[in-house]
């Protein structure tokens, strides 16, 4: 099934060939108390401390919330506000490493998933600091454990990778094909579904390919390949896609019997619990036309972005925007000395020539905006009221279920700040409904 | 001729004496001590009060849920001639004024970023707190202006908002408009300033601003026994409940952070 609107940008995806690259051993990390959404963890250790690759660095404090981990053995040399790649610096632990790496020594295996209880593993998920790593980073556990009336008969693998320039998700699957499968078994066993299904953008055949081969028998695993369209990999669109069921306005996935997972986070919860290692690591892309050699990653959690770009030959002299996250929904950097966190999916380096800076005109009321919205809002209304500050008449014509993925501002005429206006509007509108319930 | 005369003659005599009747029978009992109090309100139905405008604030008043004193923008001898027809005593009221502390314009205070978006304060501070490296800095794009009703903000060409205080009526409008929290109600006659709100030790606010306070603590020191100007977490803060008179605190402010703004005596305007 197709669903309404959408865009077909330029997909440069460039890197799609370039297999995984580790990253060495840095001079220094930055690990932030906050890479999740969710309350941030309880800090477990204090400046001076010498810690093990491995080893939690906070614990988690609540139900939504997962603790980080050291991504080598070292010494903790502060802990303070550092910058974040959010924008705002946020509490962070800088850890000089011993250049050994070495293991803490608490880190052993759970066991076979095939055996293992789905609480023991939900635990042993939520221990590791395994995050949703398409970018959103919701804890996996939290969205593992869905209420006893919702009963979910789908468990759907996010493989669209529907962002231009990024292809790390498309590099997990060629090369760990097994891996993502295990994993995609293990969260089935969790969940309880007997029926899994993979989607995947029609432009990766060689990842679907790979997945189908690497296929363990006793899984009931359906491999769908996608229109290639943007944003087929929102959690809303993946499931009309593949199931033909609508998520009502305001409501998660579970509510029509889904749970929808990344590729990467399929992985981190196999290594979770077969391995009991923490996510100290993930795949990103590096690309761009600014960036000198483009490539895919491994880096750890807390890698400086100055060092990656370094790792990757550094950037030429016509770079002008460094974004954490792909060109539609990611956040673009001031700040080089940022780490690169759980969800940094990519890091895309663009030309001056790339971001013409320009002014947003007035509407023209063309609406090539309306035709678009995947969610079938009217963006051009609701960017009109946000410029006039009716936050209230926003919320009325549902400006919660933006999902801001950018499609109005890319196919208006008039280079309307769209996106920024419904942010803004979207964050008033909380401010509003929260003075009304109290 | 004569009979649509008298018709019409005779339906307005009808409508007329519905009309009486209705404005007799159906008549809101209304406190006669409402419409006085909400003629002498200064009527500018700015929202300062926390209320819907004057007259909301009138009946507030008669029904004794506010005090006379509330309107913030209705000066000592109004709130005294409410109290009078309430027949209550209100205490008197020192006249305030707002003040933007920053003094960061776009000379001397680094960005981190080129912003290209909507001119709104409170957007620009969605996106990493704006584009100022100093994360409590002015951001320049008037949303206190906007929402003031009495005219009394000027955005400088510096690209700074500054009050004029001879128009500020302390409504608290753009206090709370201001997404930066950088704007405060001082006592009008108030002269010394710290005009800064940056809490970043000295090194990290050199790097964001030519004009700030490092928390050298010289102020501090300056006053002696009781400073009038005390460092909070690296930053000075004048305390208005005993407001500092000695302008050459100023002098001796390493970052000119301080500044004296001195009033005429008599009229108590800035000269």
């Amino acid at each position: 099934m197709k669903f309404r609107g959408g865009i077909h940008p330029q997909y440069n995806k460039i890197t799609a060939d370039l297999s995984v690259e580790a990253l060495p051993l840095m001079e220094k990390y930055v690990v932030p108390v906050a890479q999740h959404l969710g309350a941030p963890g309880k800090l477990l250790v204090a400046k001076g401390d010498e810690v093990f690759k491995g080893q939690p660095l906070t614990e988690a404090a609540g139900f939504v919330s997962v603790p980080v981990h050291a991504p080598t053995s070292g010494k903790i040399k502060a802990i303070k506000n550092l910058p974040h790649p959010i924008g705002i610096p946020m509490q962070a632990i800088e850890i000089t490493p011993d250049e050994q790496d070495t293991l803490w020594d608490e880190i052993k295996p759970v066991g076979n998933w095939r055996e293992l209880d789905p609480a023991t593993m939900k635990s042993a998920i939520q221990n590791a600091g395994v995050v949703g790593m398409g970018g959103a980073t919701f804890p996996t556990h939290v969205k593992l454990s869905p209420p006893e009336d919702k009963p979910i008969d789908y468990l759907i693998l996010n493989g669209a990778e529907c962002e231009p320039y990024l292809t790390a998700d498309h590099r997990v699957m060629l090369e760990q094909p097994a891996d993502v499968l295990e994993g995609v078994g293990l969260m089935m066993r969790i969940l309880g579904v007997k029926k899994a299904v993979v989607g995947i953008e029609n432009n990766k055949p060689d990842a679907c390919k790979a997945l189908q081969d690497n296929c363990p028998e006793d899984l009931d695993i359906d491999f769908v390949m996608l229109e290639t369209k943007y944003p087929q990999g929102s959690e809303k669109h993946l499931i009309y896609a593949l199931t033909g069921r609508a998520v009502p306005p305001g409501k998660l996935p579970m509510e029509v019997g889904c749970v929808v997972q990344n590729v990467g986070t399929a992985v981190a919860c196999l290594e979770a619990v077969r391995d009991g290692m923490p996510m100290i690591s993930r795949v990103a892309t590096v690309t761009g036309s600014g960036i000198n050699r483009p490539t895919n990653i491994n880096f750890r959690v807390g890698t400086l972005l100055s060092d990656i770009l370094a790792f990757c030959d550094g950037v030429n002299p016509e770079t002008g925007k460094v974004i954490f996250g792909g060109p539609m929904m990611g956040i673009g950097q001031f700040d080089m000395s940022v780490p690169a966190i759980k969800g940094t999916s990519g890091i895309l380096c663009l030309q001056n020539d790339e971001i013409a800076q320009f002014e947003g005109g007035p509407c023209i009321r063309c609406g090539n905006c309306v035709e678009t919205c995947p969610m079938g809002l009217v963006p051009s209304i609701l960017g009109l009221l946000s410029e006039r500050f009716e936050f209230t008449e926003m919320g009325d014509n549902h400006i919660a279920d933006c999902i801001e993925c950018g499609s109005c501002a890319y196919v208006c005429p008039s280079h309307r700040p769209l996106v920024q206006l419904f942010k803004r509007g979207k964050v008033e509108w909380r401010v509003i409904q929260e003075k009304q319930n109290g | 001729m004569l009979a649509p005369t008298a018709l019409l003659t005779g339906m307005g005599l009808v409508s007329g004496l519905g009309l009486a009747v209705a404005a007799k029978f159906f008549a809101v009992e209304v406190d006669p001590r409402q419409e006085q109090i909400a003629d002498i309100l200064p009527g500018a139905n700015c929202g300062g009060c926390g209320l819907a405008g004057c007259s909301d604030f009138a009946s507030a008043v008669v029904a004794g849920s506010i005090s006379p004193a509330d309107c913030p923008v209705a000066d000592d001898e109004t709130a005294q001639l409410i109290a009078e027809i309430m027949g209550v005593t209100v205490e008197a009221k020192d006249p305030q004024v707002a003040i933007v502390l920053c003094q960061g314009n776009i000379d001397i205070a680094a960005k981190k970023y080129r912003y290209n978006g909507l001119a709104s304060c409170a957007s620009a501070s969605l996106l990493g707190g704006g584009d100022k490296g100093c994360g409590q800095g002015c951001l320049g794009l008037a949303d206190c202006q906007r929402v003031c009703g009495f005219d009394a903000v000027e955005m400088t060409a510096e690209g700074i908002a500054k009050i004029i205080p001879e128009r500020c009526t302390a409504c608290g409008q753009c206090i709370t408009a201001c997404p930066k929290d950088i704007i405060k109600l001082i006592p009008a006659n108030s002269e010394i300033h710290v005009l800064c709100s940056s809490h970043e030790k000295g090194a990290a606010a050199k790097k964001n601003c030519g004009t700030f306070c490092l928390g050298c603590k010289k102020c501090e020191k300056f006053y002696g026994e009781i400073p009038q100007i005390k460092i909070d977490s690296f930053l000075a803060l004048v305390d208005y409940n005993n407001p500092p008179t000695n302008p050459e605190v100023a002098e001796v402010c390493p970052a000119d952070a301080i500044v004296y703004l001195p009033k005429d005596k008599q009229t108590g305007r800035y000269v």
